[in-house]
């Protein structure tokens, strides 16, 4: 097969053979380690938990790891590029310093309302709020959704969808404490509102989470708490 | 603009839309049920002058328009052009006047 790698702004032609059961991961490692050593590209886990071989494949966002070239095959040519939204450092690596600053902004760290003198809290696994928390708690931070989102292009200082969604897995969490401080961090034209709903980051998402359900229960919170004068 | 001030725009958008949906539709079938079988303008006014209801009804329309125009030409700003700031606000506030102005008047001169 034909495989087009961007390259500082431009396209690099390879030949890379076909094997059973390849993945898109497969076929760059076989580029870097057989044709051509200074190809960078990054990758961990190689079984989808890791979220950092994301890349642009065929112009669509995917994780590559798990991504088989049966699939995305088009004409026996691939082409290959880094994500889309961020700032590229080599080849196929992009910087994921302003995502993950964002996870930060939209108040992603936990905060316990209890110390370690007290009883533990009993979550319920069926109770409402634990169950929207687990309907997006099984995000892996890949930034597909974030290089899906047309939004983010749009507005750079738009927290994207990862953000959001691990903001609203945190605000269900009934051992949290400080959700308040977190809806107003995620309020207005850089948090949820700016969500134009396109659902893209939920078409794109390989762990098929939904951060478009997550990103509209924020913004009926905020909603909630600008009407009740907390905001 | 504060997180607040954006969160109550939102807020602004979303409740003149579904103003909106009612008035449009209202306002449509109105039109075709009422010109089906041809009116002039003399007529028209003949039948809106004075009614109060429909004075109501499409000052509440003007007022959804007011707000709901200029809150969604803000983010096609923000988005498309890159314009954000106070400068985009001040002119978005100008724009909603000039909406108001027009739309009271239309409704004045229909309706009173």
């Amino acid at each position: 097969m034909k495989v087009s790698v961007k390259r500082n702004e431009v396209f690099q032609e390879f030949e890379v053979p076909r094997e059973p059961s390849q993945t898109v991961l497969d076929v760059v490692t076989y580029i870097q380690r057989r044709l051509d050593p200074t190809l960078a590209y990054r990758y961990a886990c190689r079984v989808g938990m890791c979220g950092s071989c994301a890349m642009t494949v065929n112009d669509v966002p995917r994780w590559t790891c798990r991504t088989h070239v049966d699939r995305v095959l088009e004409n026996d040519q691939i082409t290959l590029a880094p994500l889309r939204n961020l700032p590229v450092i080599r080849d196929l690596v992009v910087d994921m310093r302003e995502f993950f600053d964002k996870w930060a902004r939209a108040k992603g760290e936990f905060h316990g309302r209890l110390s370690r003198h007290d009883q533990f809290d009993a979550v319920r696994p069926d109770s409402p709020p634990r169950q929207q928390a687990d309907a997006g708690i099984e995000c892996i931070g890949c930034g597909v959704c974030y290089a899906a989102c047309d939004v983010v292009k749009w507005n750079p200082d738009y927290l994207g969808p990862a953000a959001l969604n691990r903001a609203w897995t945190l605000f269900n969490d009934v051992r949290e404490k400080e959700n308040l401080q977190r809806l107003r961090a995620v309020a207005g034209d850089a948090g949820c509102h700016a969500c134009h709903s396109h659902v893209s980051c939920t078409e794109r998402c390989p762990k098929h989470l939904s951060p478009t359900r997550s990103i509209a229960g924020l913004k009926r919170e905020v909603a909630k708490a600008a009407l009740r004068g907390d905001l | 603009m504060t997180y607040k001030s954006e969160t109550m725009l939102w807020l602004a958008q979303r409740a003149s839309a579904a103003l909106l949906a009612v008035c449009v539709v209202v306002h449509l079938v109105t039109i075709v049920y009422a010109v089906r079988g041809g009116l002039s303008a003399a007529e028209i006014l003949e039948r809106t002058r004075g009614s109060m209801a429909w004075f109501a009804f499409y000052s509440l329309f003007v007022l959804a328009v007011t707000l709901h125009a200029p809150i969604g030409l803000r983010s096609v700003l923000g988005e498309w052009l890159g314009w954000r700031g106070r400068s985009r606000d001040v002119v978005l506030s100008l724009f909603a006047l000039l909406i108001a102005w027009m739309g009271v008047r239309a409704a004045l001169g229909v309706f009173a």
